[in-house]
């Protein structure tokens, strides 16, 4: 099922070895076969996408890492930015969390302050996990069960933590007059989750819920002290659980965290924690901090998302350059939404005849093309999502479009010379502009006469591509969109942008599935237990969205990540889909 | 300005009322400037259309609910009529203000510029934290371009045709003509990534810390900004002392045998400044407010990096405050440009 499987068993193997290497905390004597200090690897293109790019176990030095643009917050109680959770296990440590290390079973996910994977019980409506034993916080205090409940508790707080993910707050039974531990701090919510003793945690969802171990290794399960729990301003010092603590913090500008001596390594066979310092610089000149990761000023661009397009015109032409480069698909589709909101688009053989007009070649250029773009989709879930299936219902003679079968489409919707409709992109950005003029064009051919209408990201969702009212009165048809999971299974990625439920006024992320059948699976898949049925279920909503017509896919999207000098262990995992940050030391 | 002109005794008194008047106006300005600022955000997406709720949604995290939303539109206040939510901001500038951070309350004292939508910070530290870069910044270049832009004009004046003026000209041409963006970049590259003659981007060290090398971080920097404005002073100062040079009291101070120096630099240079001081101050006011590309450029942690940001995250608190503080600068350098008249140019004194 999944790509890449003839490669899991040489990246499990190199894994293995740095995993061994590092889990014995410091002073083992277990050694890989690579020198310690991680010298003389021959960089390569894609060489740390299967196995551990310079595998060291050296500890010492300063990894230098920026930002070009700032955090939504450091409290793992607030945060929803990839690389927040990805960067985050440096001070904090969560229920679960992805397999580390390179390799296609870098998506699933392993105990990190439990001691093994969720139980479920009463039919999935009820999780059980198991602490660990011998936790510590920064200062010294035990890490309980209590705190990891009380953290889940606190992020409950929308109105104090508004950037956070609501997964829990939507997943669990919480009590009806629970309005969060600030306002309501004499309400029990036990019944949602609860610390029965030390070290055992309960969740109690609403209804069976199966992807639960990837839900808890989001940082909102990242144990908070009560006592030392200062709501929106904790931020500014959050409290470590993990192989690091905040030295200096200053909000907008950076900060550096340092070693807590109060982590124990053997508790935490995950981090090998090689660096002694990691000096964090935010809201960098964008193109700066490429050029000072090519120059070896800066080890690690955090957003990891890879180069500026600046940086891609010098660092792919450049072999020197382009061997330090690792090209991974990664869990994010391009796409554009075509919206049934609006006649003639609410027939579906409509928007069939745009899936059939458009050129799928000429959008994957408009997308930066095969190594900057991405891999030509043809469905809607991405590669990397645990049991992704490849398929296409709407195949064309290379892929440029069929302007026959467009035709024959619009003639059934009743439509034979065509419609006017208007498409949608984010005008601050390049490639949805050149998207939605390949789109103009190639939709033409069959006498769809687009009218594109641009506007700003920031309230793209809001004011208009995502605002029912808005795309009603305007006479929107279809919207430049792009999707990346929070989780790589089907619900992390398929839930928010196909769920017709999910649909409100204005802020949406579906723009345009509304298709029952697709609720139902969605609502069977997310209840089954059994992954590999699980994975199935989803690839049939994949399937029923297909077969809707309401989703256009683009490009599967691969990014350009680059090895920073001097760094060593560089592993890509899939799971977070940029490189795992746990897992760097410095030279 | 209406200065009786034997009145010798009365022209402290004239010049406070000047002052006075002038600070007056400029607080005048300021509440319209905070007025329109505040206006640009609340009122022109009402019109397009915009409801509270859609305009929380831009300060909340991805896939929020629309309770969060409705949460966080009634914590900051969307739902209050803008002349309310505006008369808030003026309060919280005179009286100070109270923020609900969940677990406790704080008070933030005047002048409280209000807490960032985003990132729950107060704005005011901020934009007092972001001061001293900027200045470092401003004034070290200020002092390049003056220089080298006022010495490079008089000597391009003076030899008239030369190869150095044409030279110095034909650079001057370029330096106004590049954006700071471009320089910027490429000398970070040549400088910094190349020859490694000075740090990377991003490099700040506060002059109390380390003075020399507060310096050394900011010499690339201040060379480029520098580089940026000279152009303009050198032109202009050219421009000044050819028609001064020109004049019958220059030919009669050399008459009276003054040196040539004397000349030049007393009689030349000094009518020839009146402009040059007009445009530093509005300049270097400009440039306190906050470098905007060169800060971005070089990630300089100072006022114009802020603006950008704040703009960047349609972060309002922030936006009225470094708009404030940057239209505050303004005034004030044309203020202190309008007295500096008085010293500079006789004429203006005995007007």
């Amino acid at each position: 099922m999944r790509r890449k499987t003839a490669l899991a068993g040489a990246a499990t193997a190199a894994l293995a070895l740095v995993l061994s290497a590092c889990g014995g905390g410091g002073g083992s004597t277990q050694q890989p076969a690579q020198s310690a200090s991680g010298d003389g690897a021959q960089p390569a293109f894609n060489a740390a996408l299967t196995q551990v790019f310079n595998p060291s176990t050296k500890k010492g030095g300063t990894l230098k890492a920026a930002n070009y643009s700032d955090w939504d917050s450091l409290d793992p109680g607030d945060t929803y930015y990839g690389y927040s959770f990805n960067f985050g296990r440096f001070y904090w440590r969560t229920l679960t969390t992805y397999k580390p290390g390179p390799g296609p079973d870098g998506n699933t996910v392993v105990p990190d302050l439990a001691e093994a994977l969720g139980e479920a019980s009463d039919g999935g409506k009820t999780w059980t996990y198991k602490l660990k034993s011998g936790l510590k916080f920064e200062d010294g205090t035990p890490i309980t069960a209590k705190d990891v409940a009380y953290a889940v508790a606190r992020s409950f707080d929308k109105e104090t933590f508004p950037h956070g993910p609501s997964y829990l707050n939507e997943l669990l039974d919480w009590p009806k007059d629970f309005k969060g531990v600030y306002k309501t701090p004499d309400v029990d919510y036990k019944s949602a989750v609860e610390a029965t003793d030390d070290t055992t945690v309960v969740f109690h969802l609403k209804k069976p819920f199966a992807s639960m171990d990837y839900v808890v290794q989001m940082p909102m399960s990242a144990p908070v002290p009560k006592d030392k729990d200062t709501g929106a301003k904790y931020k500014e010092h959050v409290i470590s659980s993990g192989p690091y603590k905040f030295e200096k913090n200053e909000i907008g500008k950076g900060f550096t965290l340092v070693r807590n001596d109060q982590w124990d390594a053997s508790t935490d066979p995950l981090r090998p924690a090689l660096p002694d310092r990691i000096e964090v610089q935010v809201n960098v000149n964008a193109d700066d901090l490429d050029n000072q990761i090519i120059a070896g000023d800066l080890h690690l661009d955090i957003q990891g998302t890879g180069l500026q397009p600046a940086a891609l015109g010098k660092v792919l032409p450049d072999p020197a350059l382009k061997a330090r480069a690792d090209n991974p698909t990664i869990p994010r589709l391009w796409y554009a939404s075509v919206i049934p909101y609006n006649k003639p688009l609410d027939n579906i053989n409509c928007r069939k005849a745009v899936m059939w007009a458009a050129d799928r070649v000429a959008n994957q250029t408009a997308f930066g093309g095969p190594v900057a773009g991405g891999d030509l989709a043809t469905n809607v879930l991405p590669p990397p999502i645990v049991g992704q299936e490849k398929f296409d219902l709407y195949a064309t003679p290379e892929s440029k479009g069929d302007v026959n079968k467009a035709k024959e489409a619009l003639t059934a919707c009743g439509q034979p010379n065509g419609f006017e409709t208007t498409m949608t992109y984010r005008s601050d950005r390049p490639r949805e502009k050149a998207l939605a003029e390949a789109m103009q064009q190639a939709l033409s051919k069959a006498g769809i006469k687009l009218t594109l209408k641009g506007f700003p990201s920031s309230s793209y969702f809001s004011d208009y591509a995502g605002n029912v009212d808005y795309v009603k009165s305007h006479n929107i048809g279809l919207a430049a969109h792009g999707w990346g999971s929070d989780w790589p299974d089907g619900y992390g990625f398929l839930q928010a942008i196909v769920d017709s439920r999910t649909i409100r006024p204005a802020g949406n992320y579906n723009l345009s599935v509304k298709n029952d059948e697709v609720d139902k699976l969605i609502d069977q898949a997310s209840a089954e237990l059994d992954a590999t049925a699980r994975a199935k279920l989803w690839v049939e909503v994949d399937k029923k969205v297909m077969e809707d017509a309401s989703i256009l896919p683009v490009v599967w999207a691969k990014s350009l990540l680059l090895r920073g000098k001097g760094l060593t262990n560089i592993a890509y995992n899939e799971g977070q889909s940029m490189y795992d940050y746990i897992l760097l030391g410095v030279e | 300005m209406a200065c009786p002109a034997t009145g010798q005794a009365t022209r402290p008194v004239a010049v406070l009322t000047y002052i006075i008047r002038r600070v007056v106006g400029a607080f005048a300005m300021l509440i319209v400037i905070s007025m329109v600022t505040f206006g640009i955000f609340f009122v022109v997406p009402q019109w397009a259309g915009a409801t509270p709720e859609a305009m929380a949604a831009r300060y909340v995290g991805r896939a929020a609910t629309p309770e969060t939303v409705h949460l966080v539109a009634e914590r900051l206040g969307f739902n209050d009529p803008v002349v309310v939510q505006y008369g808030r901001f003026v309060k919280g500038l005179f009286a100070g203000a109270q923020y609900d951070y969940g677990a406790g309350v704080e008070q933030c004292p005047a002048p409280c510029f209000g807490y960032s939508f985003i990132s729950g910070q107060p704005v005011w530290p901020d934009l007092v934290d972001r001061m001293p870069v900027t200045f470092s910044l401003a004034i070290g270049a200020a002092v390049i371009w003056v220089l080298a832009g006022v010495s490079v004009g008089v000597i391009s004046a003076l030899r008239r045709g030369s190869f150095f003026d044409r030279l110095s000209m034909g650079t001057a041409l370029a330096g106004v003509s590049l954006p700071i963006f471009f320089t910027g970049m490429i000398s970070l590259v040549v400088f910094s990534y190349g020859l490694g003659w000075t740090p990377p981007g991003g490099a700040w060290t506060d002059l109390a810390v380390n003075p020399l090398q507060w310096a050394y971080n900011l010499l690339l920097p201040w060379i480029t900004l520098a580089f940026l404005f000279a152009a303009g002073y050198a032109r202009l100062t050219r421009a000044g002392m050819l028609e001064t040079m020109g004049e019958d009291y220059i030919r009669t101070a050399r008459a009276k045998g003054l040196r040539e120096r004397q000349v030049v630099v007393k009689h030349g240079l000094r009518a020839a400044l009146t402009p040059i001081l007009t445009l530093f101050g509005i300049d270097f006011g400009l440039l306190v407010g906050g470098a905007v590309l060169t800060e971005t450029t070089y990630t300089l942690p100072g006022l114009g990096q802020f603006a950008i940001l704040a703009i960047r995250n349609q972060d309002l608190p922030q936006v009225m405050g470094v708009v404030l503080i940057a239209a505050g600068f303004v005034v004030v350098a044309s203020l202190i440009v309008d007295l500096l008249y008085a010293v500079v140019d006789p004429r203006v004194r005995l007007s």
